[in-house]
């Protein structure tokens, strides 16, 4: 079978891959892109491992066909820190101890970063909520929790974020 | 309200005790941290697994010949292609290790691997293993204990004979074992109780539930030995499990440990390191095999589901008379439930005159268990700390006032034999009673339940090398992977010894020809035994650099004194040596600066925990909402407070969904019908308040930072603080997990009906 | 002299006996001891046993000495998570 030709942005580069009809975006992303921090946890969007931002939305990579990313702009969590600095949820993740194995944060710092790109101000229930389709096994997500909640602190002192 | 409150660490440490950012973090947040299905090799193939559709069956013949003439297909491997171990004269327990990874004559559950194949892609090795031909002749089979273990049950296994009876029995059984504890005189304990309670428990098989399903990838070359990249919480016994199923010597692997997505004991056993093996010798070309989600479930690790019967009795001011204790565990395919493991920690928070425990380990058709954080512990706690609950309630006095009447402390017998070390558990019980938490005020259909729990911990062996790098920094290297932040934990202890800031040490997990042997991470073992294999390695370092120090100043090493990370004259005559300047002088003073320690780890102590939950119960659907939860746990010394704390909350998260929602459903024709996220539910961040911790530190009088482990015993007590905080809700006790919304809301109504009729 | 407990599942071979006094100085010896008194509880020590001496539990504690005066327990070896 002919293999299908995509061109997306990825990260702030643009980027071509070769993948077949029916690949899923995370396969292509990991296999055929290299960015292999986007985990697998179960392909079938229930774990929240292979969260992106697909066109600026959060999407299971799981549960989108690897074609349907043509055209699109795509941030993992590869793209989330610049040269100089980490992003501040990941700084806090750190400073918090926010992870213990490490497979689950990925995601939940790519749906952080969804939710503090649209509310520079959460509640410890949106938060909550927001990171409800992320699964983390070992933290018991309370680190987790407040590694956001800080990390909305330090960007509205910083003046980074602004609601949309 | 969310307290996190500081543990109280020796005041004398400058490192220990501390914060620091773990150094595999930055690799960890920014997506560069390679797990185990990360790796890809030059020409590597990709693997896929056929399973038993059925959960008990012979395997009356295998033909691979369609898949093998299948686009991109490089080789198919079946049990025919495995060592016969028990020919070989292998141990029991290995032939059976064996047959789990590949079914040779029979399945014994739905998801047992029957042929396993490498092809160019995965929709490759997929397709072909779908072509494979199986013929099966189906045999009836047992999904329970109850089914197992009745008289005319059909036998799992041919020639098992239960072991510990008296007389020896004589015919075949699916009840591996039995164990029994006892002390006293139950009949004359039970006659001295003002009041007894008798309860029966059930609890379901539940999953680990990492989210990093079992990946590995294999390269063998033409010489026979091979290269294991797996995700594993111990890549030597990898090595020694993948050398046995195979037949070599575990040498010819060399295993490295990829980061670990979790593991929580699931993780300390083989599954696909073999196959990948053998499917690379077979093809010549390195192979990965990556197991879905569905073949986690189905084939890796449950939990055991267990059944229980549970009697005791208590004084009117609330001593406990005697305890009679029935427990049946489920072990899935093979033998070794760790019901020996819940007969020993059932009763031993308490100090109880007459008791006896009987166990049974119950082979059933499905997926052999595998240890799961303080495996036989919870369910057992479960049971026992429930009936307490309705003792205390029975006599009126309150529950952790019960349990601190009758809790064990130093000297006292524990219910498994040996007197108890130094331990925390009346420390965690006063912890709980006076914690704001317990004092407040709770509504309308809302209830507060406490439990307790106990794990041993463990020691075992392992290695640990330290390096002085040429600009006086460490490296540690433990052959420990780390699951939850113990590259941290060395590093503070390193640094504490040789008083520099932890900043200079870096810790990594190396491979199995670069470290000595160690054990598996488990146990709660890491920070007790690596940790004190490091801290060995370091006073050897110490000692080297006094003594490098007194060559420097051409005077005894006796006058040399190691303070705050610099050699210093006792008498001050000297300009003190640092650790950098004596590294960069190593070459005159005797070459490289290294030490290594490799011991058996002794000084093990023991862990409690006691919680406290605030439930609300919604009455009209039966759900359960966890308003508050408190959890206060002896660590001995927390030597990295924050991922001491991780693991008390992780640990608490994992029992509340064991609580709630988690179980293995299975269909009365063997098929587990929630092999995924979303029918088996686990916690998510909205279910959830915060989990306050207390670090309680007994430090550990055998441990040189006084360390007991953290990393099990937090699981023990969530399902009966549930348990207990639904029943002061709802006034009605529940005594089978889950306590999902209909079982609860089924149970209130039948409590209303029964109260009306 | 060291006193031995002997676990419920251990007392078939002992004629239901808890408790006995053995002069032993390692737990090879005392292993010896009792197989020479108790026949096959050798054979069933050498199964999967931890030794819990004075509190301590050891799961490969043959080559263990015994202090004069010590409490020797016999365990199932357990397996952690």
């Amino acid at each position: 079978m002919a293999r299908t030709h995509v061109t997306c942005t990825i990260n702030g580069d643009e980027t071509e891959f070769l993948c077949e009809q029916d690949e899923t975006l995370l396969n292509a992303l990991r296999d055929d892109v290299g960015l292999t921090g986007v985990k697998e946890g179960c392909g079938t969007g229930d774990c929240g491992a292979c969260s992106v931002l697909l066109n600026n939305r959060l999407t299971c990579a799981c549960l989108v066909f690897a074609p349907e990313a043509d055209g699109a702009t795509i941030v993992t969590v590869e793209g989330l820190a610049s040269a100089e600095a980490l992003h501040p949820v990941q700084q806090t993740f750190l400073e918090g101890a926010a992870l213990q194995c490490g497979v689950c944060t990925p995601g939940f710092l790519v749906a952080a970063k969804a939710l503090l790109d649209h509310n520079p101000d959460p509640t410890e229930t949106e938060v909550r909520y927001a990171l409800a389709g992320n699964l983390c096994r070992c933290t018991g997500y309370d680190k987790i929790v407040r590694a956001v909640l800080d990390a909305a602190a330090d960007m509205r002192s910083d003046g980074a974020l602004t609601a949309d | 309200m969310t307290v996190t409150d500081e543990p109280t660490a020796n005041p004398g440490y400058k490192q220990v005790g501390t914060r620091p950012i773990r150094p595999d973090g930055l690799d960890k947040v920014t997506g560069k941290a390679r797990f185990g299905a990360d790796l890809v090799l030059p020409g590597m193939l990709e693997g896929a697994v056929l399973r038993s559709p059925h959960p008990h069956a012979t395997i009356v013949a295998i033909d691979t010949s369609a898949a093998e003439a299948m686009p991109g297909v490089h080789a198919v491997i079946t049990g025919a292609d495995f060592p016969d171990l028990a020919a070989n004269g292998a141990r029991p327990d290995d032939v059976l290790m064996s047959k789990n990874v590949m079914a040779r004559d029979k399945v014994l559950y739905e998801g047992h691997p029957v042929a396993a194949v490498a092809a160019a892609t995965r929709k490759q090795a997929k397709a072909a293993a779908a072509a494979i031909d199986v013929t099966y002749e189906l045999l009836p089979h047992v999904l329970t204990v109850e089914q197992a273990m009745a008289d005319d049950a059909p036998i799992l296994h041919e020639g098992m004979r239960t072991r510990g009876l008296d007389p020896a029995p004589e015919v075949d059984s699916n009840i591996a074992s039995r164990i029994t504890h006892e002390r006293g005189d139950l009949d004359q304990g039970f006659a001295d109780a003002d009041l007894v309670v008798e309860r029966s428990f059930t609890t379901k098989p539940v999953h680990q539930g990492y989210i990093e399903p079992h990946a590995a990838v294999a390269d063998a070359s033409q010489d026979g030995r091979a290269n294991l990249w797996c995700s594993s919480q111990g890549h030597f016994s990898m090595r020694t499990s993948t050398a046995k199923v195979l037949g070599w010597e575990p040498t010819r692997i060399k295993v490295t440990p990829a980061e670990i997505g979790g593991g929580f004991g699931g993780k300390t056993v083989i599954y696909l390191e073999p196959l990948a093996t053998l499917l690379s010798l077979r093809s010549g070309r390195p192979v990965r095999l990556v197991m879905d989600r569905d073949e986690v479930f189905r084939a890796s690790g449950p939990a055991s589901g267990t059944s229980l019967r549970v009697k005791v009795g208590v004084t009117e001011d609330g001593q406990l008379t005697a305890a009679d204790v029935w427990m049946a565990f489920e072990a899935g395919a093979n033998p070794g439930s760790p019901v020996g493991a819940a007969g020993m920690t059932v009763l031993a928070p308490y100090d109880i005159p007459n008791f006896f425990v009987e166990g049974f380990d119950v082979v059933v058709n499905k997926p052999r268990v595998a240890a799961y954080r303080a495996p036989g512990a919870p369910m057992a706690a479960f049971a026992v700390e429930s009936v307490l609950d309705e003792l205390a309630a029975g006599i009126g006095i309150d529950p952790v006032e019960l349990r601190l009447r009758n809790a064990v402390t130093e000297g006292s017998q524990a219910a498994y034999g040996p007197k108890f070390p130094v331990i925390g558990f009346v420390e965690t019980l006063e912890a709980i009673r006076d914690h704001p938490h317990y004092q407040t005020e709770l509504g309308p259909n809302q209830g507060r339940g406490v439990a307790a729990g106990f794990w041993f911990n463990a020691g075992m062996n392992s290695t640990a090398t330290v390096n002085v790098n040429e600009d006086g920094n460490l490296t540690v290297v433990v052959g420990s992977p780390d699951i939850g932040g113990s590259r941290s934990s060395m590093c503070l202890m390193a640094a504490e010894e040789l008083g520099i800031d932890v900043g200079r040490v870096n810790a990594i997990v190396a491979d199995t020809e670069t470290v000595g042997f160690n054990d598996v991470t488990g146990g709660s073992r890491v920070t007790l035994a690596t940790g004190a294999a490091v801290v060995d390695a370091c006073r050897q370092i110490k000692d080297d650099l006094r003594g490098r120090a007194a060559k420097t100043w051409d005077v005894e090493v006796d006058v040399v004194e190691w303070v705050d990370g610099q050699a210093q004259h006792v008498d001050g005559s000297e300009t003190p040596l640092t650790l950098g300047e004596l590294a960069a002088k190593w070459g005159r003073t005797g070459g490289p600066i290294s030490a290594t320690a490799a011991l058996n780890a002794r000084g093990v102590g023991p862990a409690f925990s006691t919680q406290v939950c605030d439930v609300e119960v919604d009455p009209e659907t039966g759900e359960v909402t966890v308003l508050r939860y408190t959890t206060a746990q002896d660590a001995g010394t927390a030597i990295h407070p924050s991922y001491v704390e991780g693991q008390m909350q992780g640990g608490v998260v994992q029992g509340i969904g064991w609580a709630l929602n988690e179980e293995y459903i299975y269909s009365d024709d063997g098929h587990l019908e929630n092999p995924g996220f979303l029918d088996y539910r686990v916690p998510v961040a909205s279910d959830l308040p915060m989990i306050d911790t207390v670090v309680v530190e007994v430090p550990n009088p055998a441990h040189p930072y006084g360390v007991r482990g953290v990393g099990e015993v937090g699981i023990v007590p969530p399902l009966a603080a549930v348990g207990n905080a639904i029943a002061a809700a709802t006034g009605v006790r529940l005594t089978d997990l889950p306590m999902s919304p209909p079982r609860v809301l089924d149970a209130i109504n039948r409590a209303a009906g029964d109260g009306g009729d | 002299m060291a006193t031995v407990h002997f676990p419920s599942s251990l007392r078939d071979l002992t004629g239901g006996v808890a408790d006995v006094e053995v002069d032993a100085s390692t737990v090879r010896r005392l292993i010896a001891a009792l197989d020479e008194r108790y026949p096959g509880m050798g054979e069933r020590l050498a199964e999967g046993v931890s030794v819990s001496i004075n509190g301590e539990i050891l799961p490969d504690a043959l080559y263990e000495d015994i202090p004069d005066g010590a409490e020797i327990h016999f365990l199932p070896t357990l397996s952690g998570g």
